[in-house]
């Protein structure tokens, strides 16, 4: 008796969405073991990770506030990864778009206007979107891979934000601390609730939806699904891989920009040296968990925002490393992509006979010369 | 020591966790598949490494268990991509994060403790020679292994039976499936390889480079290993060659911070970043060079017909 895979001879839907659901139920099984090897109730502390950030309104604003940039980049990845275009230096894009969207009350702070904030939020996606374009510039020009650039680049970004904000754009009035001067009241986006809930959340809702709607309704959405599962079938209908990269870095870095500097000028309020608690890489995962699907992706953005939370309602309760989210965070992608396998193959005990006739099968599929 | 002697030597030592994770690397993709997974294997041999030479208070032995953590995390990889079919590079994303944060997890208690560092090769007279002395015969034992590991898997890759498996494994799996080798096992090897010398480059990083646990303590090098295979086109000697290149770089900013010359410490500090990709630039622009020797199933599953 042996296991094996044997394709489906389609695409299971059930599965598409089941996989998810699996990788999160195995995650947190094995996230119990760890948590009973580190010598630590599991139960308990599964409980604190993934029931009590939802269970007073204080917590479930936070949760919300941690979705926000997730599902704005996590949607922007999806449509990337849709295309076959691997664009994981979103981290990168989100820091150059804070930076530039923080030129306004950095730069021109006496500019006093509703329309500060308005461009604010533009050059961040601008400033997201160019950043964006350098791999997208080098694999189209130079064939260059542009996962390795991407990537590259997040280090580059996050060093330029250190530099400017211990050099030039350091507060003058801040006691040496490396920040810079904090955002004036019109430079900051609405808040409500308890203080936290911003107008950022909303933006990340608006284009989830209307992501979702493009991808489902519109030709381009429907030129992003060819070009990424065949190639040559979008190459005969005219579809350009090349001006795909463009257009996908373009947008994923636009959104991730706009992350960026709604986290500066939301939550945190003036720029200093880390701005994002890996906002984009923890998107890579919640834009497979959401299954590449802009409506998918908003849940899936939900429950990674209550990892972080849970993650900082374990190491206060029962001190445990605040890594465990990154734990989490990792097993969840990887379970996943695990699981997913079970979309395109099932899994089927044989016996020997079956096995014997199988070869005999491709012993006659090879002497016909093999299609492949 | 001399001034010129104490510049090589620290660029060998910036130098070979690079050449250890690239030169496994190289195999691996030689055989086909691409794992973007050296950055969390080595920095779980790092963790691992650093862990155990701390306990037992061998370097040793923290070499073999960094050794055994890297393989261990790149047989995840194999599970997932050869058995299980998924995404390589999606895949090797997750054993990247998955990497990092367990290392993270097993290190908050290290953060900060006195390591064991590995000594270096102490000959009498040999060592003590004037100007060769200290850069022949007295670096530390895994400097010698890097040199040897390029060497072999140079010499097995062109000269050997294996090597040519691996080689036709890399370019046609259908044909070598077809003339009866084993490609799945063949690349279960070759990506086992990949995970030990991705743990031994960890090793160094923690018990040789800087001997302590620091969080991310592997800053992208992964990531450059990565390119550097790609930058030497998927040759050993090109591949040493970019690494010792790229170890320069590194200690040509750490110098240049240290001189205090006017540049920010930022800059400079971003430099191996920067050289990565105008390195990638450069050898992507001369086409008919990437092209004739990229392995030609590079990235794609083997699925046996049944």
């Amino acid at each position: 008796m042996q296991l094996i895979l044997e394709k489906r001879s389609q695409a299971s839907s059930i599965m598409n969405l089941w996989s998810p659901v699996l990788a999160i139920f195995l995650t947190i099984i094995m996230g119990g073991l760890i948590f009973a090897m580190m010598g630590k109730p599991p139960l308990t502390a599964l409980y604190l990770y993934f029931i009590d950030p939802l269970t007073s309104w204080w917590s479930i604003e936070e949760v919300l506030v941690k979705a926000g940039p997730l599902v704005l980049i996590g949607v922007g990845l999806a449509v990337c990864f849709k295309a076959n275009v691997w664009n994981i230096g979103a981290e990168g894009q989100l820091t150059v778009g804070a930076l530039m969207g923080a030129m306004v009350p950095v730069l021109w702070g006496e500019w006093q206007s509703p329309l500060a904030l308005l461009a604010m939020l533009c050059l961040g996606a601008l400033g997201g979107a160019l950043f964006g374009l350098i791999p997208a510039w080098l694999k189209t020009r130079f064939g260059v891979n542009e996962i390795l650039t991407s990537l590259m680049l997040v280090y580059i970004a996050q060093l330029l934000l250190d530099w400017v904000v211990r050099g030039p754009w350091k507060d003058p009035q801040g006691y040496n601390f490396p920040k810079s001067v904090a955002f004036e009241g019109w430079h900051l986006l609405p808040m409500w609730g308890d203080g936290r809930m911003h107008l950022g959340l909303i933006v990340s809702l608006i284009a989830a939806l209307v992501l979702f709607w493009v991808m489902r309704h519109t030709l381009k959405g429907f030129e992003i699904k060819v070009v990424g599962s065949a190639p040559r079938a979008g190459a005969f209908a005219g579809f350009s891989h090349l001006k795909m990269v463009w257009f996908c870095f373009a947008l994923s870095g636009a959104l991730a920009g706009l992350a960026g500097l709604i986290e500066v000028a939301g939550p945190i309020g003036q720029l200093q040296p880390h701005i994002s608690p890996n906002y984009g890489f923890t998107a890579i995962i919640v834009a497979f968990l959401g299954r590449l699907n802009p409506l998918g992706v908003i849940f899936a953005g939900l429950l990674l925002a209550v990892s972080y939370i849970g993650g900082e309602g374990v190491q206060i309760e029962l001190g445990i490393s605040d890594k465990t989210t990154q734990v989490f965070q990792g097993m969840l992608l990887f379970f996943i992509l695990m699981c997913d396998t079970l979309i395109l193959y099932r899994l089927k005990w044989i016996g020997r006979q079956v096995n014997q006739g199988s070869q005999v099968n491709q012993a006659r599929k090879l002497s016909e010369g093999g299609a492949s | 020591m001399s001034a010129y002697e104490a510049i090589i030597l620290t660029i060998i030592t910036a130098s070979t966790p690079l050449l250890l994770a690239a030169i496994g690397e190289l195999v691996v993709e030689r055989s086909g598949v691409l794992n973007l997974g050296i950055e969390g294997m080595m920095v779980m041999g790092a963790v691992t490494g650093f862990a155990a030479s701390y306990v037992t208070g061998s370097p040793w032995l923290g070499v073999l268990a960094a050794v055994l953590a890297g393989v261990a995390t790149s047989m995840l990889f194999g599970l997932l991509t050869q058995t299980l079919m998924t995404n390589q590079v999606a895949t090797g994303l997750a054993i990247t994060l998955l990497g990092l944060g367990l290392s993270g997890l097993i290190g908050s208690g290290f953060v900060g403790l006195p390591g064991v560092k590995l000594t270096s090769v102490s000959i009498t007279g040999l060592t003590d020679l004037p100007y060769v002395g200290r850069l022949v015969f007295g670096q530390d034992p895994l400097v010698y292994l890097s040199v040897i590991l390029t060497l072999g898997v140079a010499y097995i890759l062109k000269h050997t039976r294996v090597g040519l498996i691996i080689r036709a494994v890399g370019q046609n799996h259908h044909s070598a499936h077809a003339l009866g080798y084993r490609v799945v096992t063949v690349r279960y090897a070759c990506i086992a390889f990949g995970g030990a010398t991705s743990g031994l480059a960890g090793a160094y990083l923690s018990l040789v480079y800087t001997p302590q646990w620091i969080e991310n303590m592997t800053a992208g090098r992964g990531w450059i290993a990565l390119a550097l295979v790609v930058f030497s086109t998927w040759l050993p000697a090109r591949l040493a060659a970019g690494a010792y290149l790229f170890g320069g770089v590194w200690i040509l900013g750490l110098y240049a911070q240290g001189m205090g010359i006017g540049i920010p410490a930022q800059l400079l500090s971003s430099l191996p970043y920067v050289a990565t990709i105008l390195a990638l630039v450069i050898i992507s622009t001369n086409r008919r060079l990437s092209v004739i020797n990229t392995p030609a199933s590079l990235g794609q599953g083997f699925v046996p017909d049944r």
